[in-house]
């Protein structure tokens, strides 16, 4: 067992923390303000190959691992949670599944422009009766023609309105299992200016404030035939299997939000002063934060672990790495929760203001508890694996 | 095209400073980036190979560690790196440089030389033009835009106020502002293709043309009588006084010191 990082992996990580530092942590502030989308920030990661890091160079991407991608959610979530989630929610949401699921021609026809960054990808999961029950679905599509026709809708879509390829799911048919009728669930990919397919109102969000959150209705919108993912009925398999992929990017982003909160409040302690010497040379400000990093370590190892067993399945295709996502992502997103709400104790009335940053990073971690599956369903899917 | 491009690895100034006892540089203790000149130098470069398309080659002499900045260049989109590197070149000043960097040029077809202006350890900007009159090609220092017109080379070259519009025929040498341009990132495949590419690693074996009594320390006219880090300053004087107090104040201090 080696814990050193590669070479690779270490320039990597020097590439991703220098442009998070001078492109990314200027805006960070304002894009909470604002809630607005960092287009500009998108379209240099997009430049500099952020946007497609584990697609195979075959389909113009940087054909890195998923490890490197990891890295990279990290470093950006380390100082913005909106950029994290930009990043993660297109690669491991809209890139993969189409990698994984998709046709020749459907990976040829998408990843090229989504590996550039040129198009932005989203997924579409999650309706008002169905979060955590995925078969609480309503969204239904029908087969006419050669088309299938999608009415429904779908909600808290991250980068919602600025995508332009969707993966959704949606009802096409009931099927007999065990005895008794269940809803038969497929996946689509949907192409932003389909006519019928419009968006509902933004979500106004405790956090990751400029990450666009919309809701997309579909109201008898048509799309071609062609354009199923993977085989119809395969549906929940392709969101369960995406979601496992999805949690490795969520965990990384938790990983970056509590590094980032530990880090100011590292700096932080040296500075302020009470009762004439600095925070930090008390020994509750040192236990607290010797507290933050053993977590924030612990919780590096499992994402990497985590990522790299992902890496494993690329090669095999017969890893499974869905434990070990949820254990990274119900971790991670824990510790992240726990380590800025520290931050922002050790800042004192400060940490509470949003001039000094860990209140924003104390907000943004709340939905990595959430999203992607919350912590409840990583325990689940841990106690499945264990009892079964 | 081609186009060699002249790299070097400097401390990094967030770092700290260390010397050897002969005053030189202790290289291998401190960390490290690529000079900034070099980097637009490089961006140039590659702006070049995007536009009429071009071979880029770096080059660098140094230790050993001083690859890390030729995949460095390369995971920006430099297509070849190369090494010199030997014990007898160690503690080289700018003479016993170029000589080594023409030296192992001359091993190379190229059309454009490209170096930084000048090092942020150094600060010398001697290296470039040196390497010129080594090869015995014309030099266009300090540019600050750079346009190919068939086979001439058009350079604006920057003055305090103005700025020289030369045009050279290729081969020739340039040295280049960090103001050229921003350089791009690198990207994550260019860093998983750089880590994976092999290195040319030159020594004193593959330089053409150069005496050994030019090269290294020995081969080094400067001798460096003394190095010492910045000595941080102090507090400073703190005055309190209105604007007219304050300046026959400050004036009557640089008086006292003779410095007007």
């Amino acid at each position: 067992m080696d814990f050193t990082l590669s070479k690779k992996h270490e320039m990597a990580r020097t590439l991703f923390r220098e442009f998070a530092e001078k492109e990314v942590k200027p805006l960070a502030i304002e894009v909470d303000e604002t809630e607005e989308f960092p287009r500009v920030t998108v379209e240099k990661m997009a430049k500099a190959g952020f946007m497609g890091i584990p697609i195979p160079k075959e389909y113009g991407g940087q054909g890195c691992d998923i490890l490197t991608y990891a890295m990279c959610v990290e470093e950006l979530s380390k100082v913005c949670g909106t950029t994290g989630v930009i990043v993660s929610a297109h690669t491991s949401l809209c890139c993969d599944p189409i990698l994984t699921f998709g046709t020749e021609e459907q990976k040829q026809k998408y990843l090229p422009d989504l590996a550039a960054g040129r198009k932005i990808g989203a997924f579409g999961l999650t309706e008002p009766g169905a979060g955590t029950d995925a078969q609480g679905q309503q969204t239904k599509a029908v087969l006419d023609g050669e088309e299938w026709v999608l009415n429904g809708s779908k909600i808290f879509i991250t980068n919602g309105k600025e995508a332009d390829v969707y993966v959704i799911f949606a009802i096409t048919g009931m099927v007999e299992k065990r005895g008794r009728m269940t809803k038969e669930i497929s996946a689509f990919i949907v192409e932003k200016g389909t006519p019928g397919f419009t968006f509902g109102t933004k979500e106004k969000k405790m956090g990751i404030r400029g990450s666009s959150t919309y809701e997309l209705i579909f109201t008898d919108c048509r799309i071609p035939k062609a354009n199923m993912l993977g085989q119809q009925g395969k549906g929940f398999n392709i969101a369960m299997h995406t979601l496992d992929g999805g949690r490795i990017g969520i965990a990384a982003q938790a990983l970056g939000i509590g590094e980032g909160a530990l880090e100011r409040t590292i700096a932080y302690v040296k500075e302020r002063k009470q009762f004439g010497k600095a925070i930090g040379a008390f020994q509750n400000t040192q236990f607290q934060l010797a507290d933050m990093a053993t977590k924030a370590q612990a919780a590096q190892y499992m994402v990497y672990k985590a990522a790299t067993t992902k890496d494993q399945y690329t090669k095999d295709h017969k890893t499974s790495y869905s434990v070990e996502a949820a254990m990274a992502k119900l971790y991670a997103a824990e510790m992240a929760m726990e380590v800025t709400t520290k931050a922002v104790q050790l800042h004192g009335g400060y940490g509470y203001t949003r001039e000094y940053e860990v209140e924003r990073m104390m907000r943004d971690a709340k939905i990595t508890e959430i999203y992607e599956g919350t912590s409840e369903v990583q325990r689940m899917v841990i106690s499945a694996n264990l009892l079964k | 095209m081609k186009i060699v491009v002249c790299i070097k690895q400097v401390p990094d100034t967030k770092g700290g400073v260390k010397f050897n006892p002969d005053g030189t540089l202790d290289r291998a203790a401190m960390m490290t980036i690529m000079n900034p000149d070099d980097k637009a130098g490089l961006e140039a470069a590659l702006r070049l190979k995007d536009q009429y398309g071009a071979e880029v080659t770096v080059i660098t002499m140094g230790l050993p560690k001083a690859e890390d900045v030729l995949r460095e260049a390369m995971a920006m989109g430099a297509d070849k790196g190369i090494l010199v590197t030997d014990r007898v070149l160690g503690g080289a000043d700018t003479w016993a440089t170029s000589q080594t960097l023409a030296g192992a040029i001359r091993n190379l077809e190229y059309d454009l030389i490209i170096t930084g202006r000048q090092a942020i350890d150094g600060d010398t900007a001697q290296v470039g033009p040196q390497i010129s009159e080594h090869l015995g090609i014309p030099v266009i220092s300090y540019a600050q835009k750079i346009e190919i017109d068939g086979d001439s080379v058009i350079v604006e070259r920057q003055f305090d106020d103005r700025y020289h519009v030369l045009k050279a025929k290729m081969p020739c040498l340039i040295t280049a502002l960090a103001e050229l341009n921003p350089p791009r990132y690198m990207t994550p495949g260019g860093i998983f293709d750089a880590c994976d590419a092999e290195l040319t690693v030159w020594g004193r074996a593959n330089l053409i043309d150069v005496e050994d009594s030019n090269l290294g320390l020995k081969g080094s006219p400067t001798q460096i009588a003394k190095a010492s880090d910045k000595v941080r300053k102090g507090q400073g004087e703190k005055i309190n006084k209105d604007v007219t107090e304050s300046v026959d104040y400050i004036v009557g201090k640089l008086k006292d010191r003779h410095v007007i």
